[in-house]
């Protein structure tokens, strides 16, 4: 059975305007979307700033509500639970921010960061508390006597080894990285990742990875959706999507990431602009008369595309 | 041989901190030729960003130390006085921010920010002005510049915005661009655009680029010679056909392995060990990269490390690349625990 299944989640903001501030019309910021995840994979979510995966992200985690769809995690739909039922589901769920500078209560040290997902849900004495927080300071590869120290005192790495820590407090089934890396240097990206799929083997965790990043995608991912203005464009396993692109859309991603051999740079080059002449003179293909998205078509047993 | 534009020779700025004086860039000697792009790699903290703006002057002079020479047109910049220095940058040296949300003036339409760098360089009339600056929006690929030139930034996308950026760095005819971080806040399809046009404008106008970026990916894209940074200090230079091909210095050799799009197929990216050391800890003796390769005896290194020349144009700082090693490629041979934290 799969871990997540998600059917045709919608979030829309209503946009107000008018007299007496009426709902004129919706963002449709995520507007239809499918996928499974099954336990113990990573799954890619794609799309440029803007796209809706973030949002999507934050709505399985309950951070914006979902104003349609269902969003069963172990066959129970969190949708329609109520914020006290679901907090006993969401437990399982947790969620790695973007940005670690943000991301952690510069006022709180490591142990009482640490410890709050502990406070929240399991009670243990101070004395075990600590405990458990030494070990996951340990595990994550901080020293010991970081736990008394605040944030300010570590380097971007650090700090979301510290996140991930905290992530990792309630020993949770689902762990949702919104670009876990982006704000972090190569070197210590790599160290971030590399650690990510250490723990990922060793407490079997299921990764939704959100990112605009391919090349990390590609490194991380099982399986990948590619979102597009709210909607899936193309879904696949990750050499279905690299070495079989089928939209438009996901070729011009793909055409976008920089060509890491300095020889092939203008043939690179020239492939981006073909690429953008088709998504000119095919338009059509794949997209309706109001720019919207064709629902998912299959192609193989693995692979769909957006396509008419 | 091309004429250089711009000669960086030994160049140190230093800056205070509680009344002690560190340098960021640390004799650093690059040349800039004429239709050349120079891209400047590192980490943030190498000091690459330091570098460019004290080739621009626009560091705080009451804070900051500069020693070596700039050498630009005849002239060493970092000599002149402030007036005499404003008639330079802003019209033969234009400068690309990382940025283009912070970068324009929220307040002032388009068009006249375009048009500001003229009014300090260039006599023109009205009407030739704007001229001027709706040949450059439609040189910068925006179609309908006639109505842009009437917008405010926030009318616009990031991308657009960048586009904007370019068009005022190119206001004057620069023949030399500092360009920092140029896509770093773009999405990587703009990026790819704006990296498109920025190869197609230098094509077309020759001028001589520095690009400052932490990117490889953007490097093995855009620039004909690489510069590779690390705490203040030049590593490697070398062609940027030779630079991936045959990376030498240990940093170098790090950085290319934790790319994941470089490294397709390959289970672990490599991590390089502790971190870039914050000018006030750096220790400033001896070969600077040798703490994060503490697996290389120290033998290796050399004690005043200098630049070699490994092969023809190819330019690389301490002996320590020729036994330098990968420990994973190396399982069993010897001993070697990564510590992490």
């Amino acid at each position: 059975m799969s871990l997540l299944t998600v059917n045709d989640l919608k979030v829309h903001y209503p946009i107000r305007g008018g007299f007496f501030r009426k709902v004129v019309d919706h963002v449709r910021a995520v507007d239809g979307i499918s996928f499974e995840l099954q336990p113990g994979e990573t799954y890619g979510l794609v799309g440029e700033s803007g796209c809706g995966k973030t949002t999507s992200g934050r709505a399985l985690i309950g951070l914006n509500k979902a104003t349609s769809g269902e969003m069963l995690f172990e066959g129970k739909d969190l949708a329609k639970l109520s914020r006290a039922e679901r907090r006993n589901y969401t437990k399982d769920i947790q969620m790695i921010f973007q940005d670690p500078y943000s991301s952690l209560n510069g006022r709180k040290n490591v142990l009482n960061i640490i410890a709050e997902p502990l406070r929240n849900f399991e009670r243990l004495s101070p004395k075990e508390e600590l405990l458990r927080v030494q070990e996951l300071v340990a595990r994550v590869g901080l020293s010991p006597e970081s736990i008394y120290k605040y944030p300010h005192q570590f380097s971007g790495g650090q700090r979301q080894r510290i996140g991930i820590a905290r992530a990792l407090a309630l020993n949770p089934k689902l762990i949702i990285a919104d670009e876990p890396v982006s704000a972090l240097d190569v070197s210590v990206q790599a160290q971030v990742l590399n650690f990510m799929q250490e723990i990922q083997e060793e407490f079997n965790l299921t990764y939704l990875f959100i990112s605009h990043d391919l090349g990390i995608i590609q490194h991380m991912c099982d399986r990948i959706g590619i979102m597009y203005r709210g909607r899936f464009v193309e879904e696949g396993t990750a050499s279905d999507i690299y070495n079989n692109p089928q939209h438009v859309y996901t070729k011009r991603l793909i055409a976008a990431i920089p060509e890491m051999n300095p020889e092939k740079r203008f043939e690179k080059m020239h492939l981006r602009q073909s690429i953008n002449q088709e998504y000119q003179t095919e338009y059509n293909n794949y997209f309706d008369k109001d720019g919207r998205m064709f629902d998912l078509k299959r192609v193989s047993d693995t692979h769909s595309v957006a396509m008419l | 041989m091309k004429n250089p534009v711009l000669e960086i020779k030994d160049l140190r700025t230093s800056f205070n901190i509680k009344g002690d004086y560190y340098a960021a860039v640390d004799g650093v000697s690059i040349t800039v030729h004429e239709n050349e792009v120079v891209a400047i790699v590192g980490e943030s903290g190498c000091g690459k960003s330091a570098l460019a703006l004290s080739v621009m002057g626009l560091h705080d002079r009451k804070a900051t130390k500069l020693e070596g020479q700039v050498n630009f047109a005849g002239q060493n910049l970092l000599t002149l006085t402030r007036s005499r220095l404003d008639k330079v940058r802003g019209k033969d040296i234009g400068m690309i921010f990382q940025d283009p949300m912070t970068a324009l003036n929220p307040l002032a339409i388009i068009g006249r920010q375009i048009e500001e760098p003229m009014d300090y360089h260039m006599k023109l009339s009205a009407s030739e002005k704007k001229k001027r600056t709706l040949e450059l929006l439609r040189r910068v690929g925006i179609k309908n510049e006639q109505r842009v030139y009437e917008q405010y930034p926030h009318e616009l996308s990031g991308g657009m915005r960048q586009r904007v950026v370019i068009a005022i760095a190119l206001a004057c005819d620069p023949v030399l661009l500092l360009a920092d971080e140029p896509t770093t806040a773009l999405d990587v399809t703009i990026q790819a655009q704006i990296m498109d046009l920025m190869k197609e404008l230098q094509n077309q106008m020759k001028t001589g680029i520095i690009l400052i970026t932490h990117d490889l990916g953007v490097v093995a894209e855009m620039a004909d010679r690489v510069v590779v940074m690390y705490a203040g200090e030049v590593v490697e230079i070398a062609d940027v056909k030779d630079l991936f091909e045959n990376p030498l210095h240990p940093y170098t050799r790090s950085l290319l392995n934790s790319i994941p799009s470089n490294m397709e197929g390959k289970e672990k990216l490599h991590v390089i060990d502790g971190i870039v050391p914050s000018i006030q800890n750096l220790d400033r003796k001896g070969c600077r990269f040798a703490p994060r390769i503490a697996w290389i005896p120290e033998e290796d290194h050399e004690e005043i490390p200098e630049m070699h020349e490994a092969a023809p144009n190819h330019f690389v700082r301490c002996s320590c690349y020729k036994t330098f090693y990968f420990p994973e490629d190396r399982v069993g041979e010897k001993e070697y625990v990564a510590t992490n934290s």
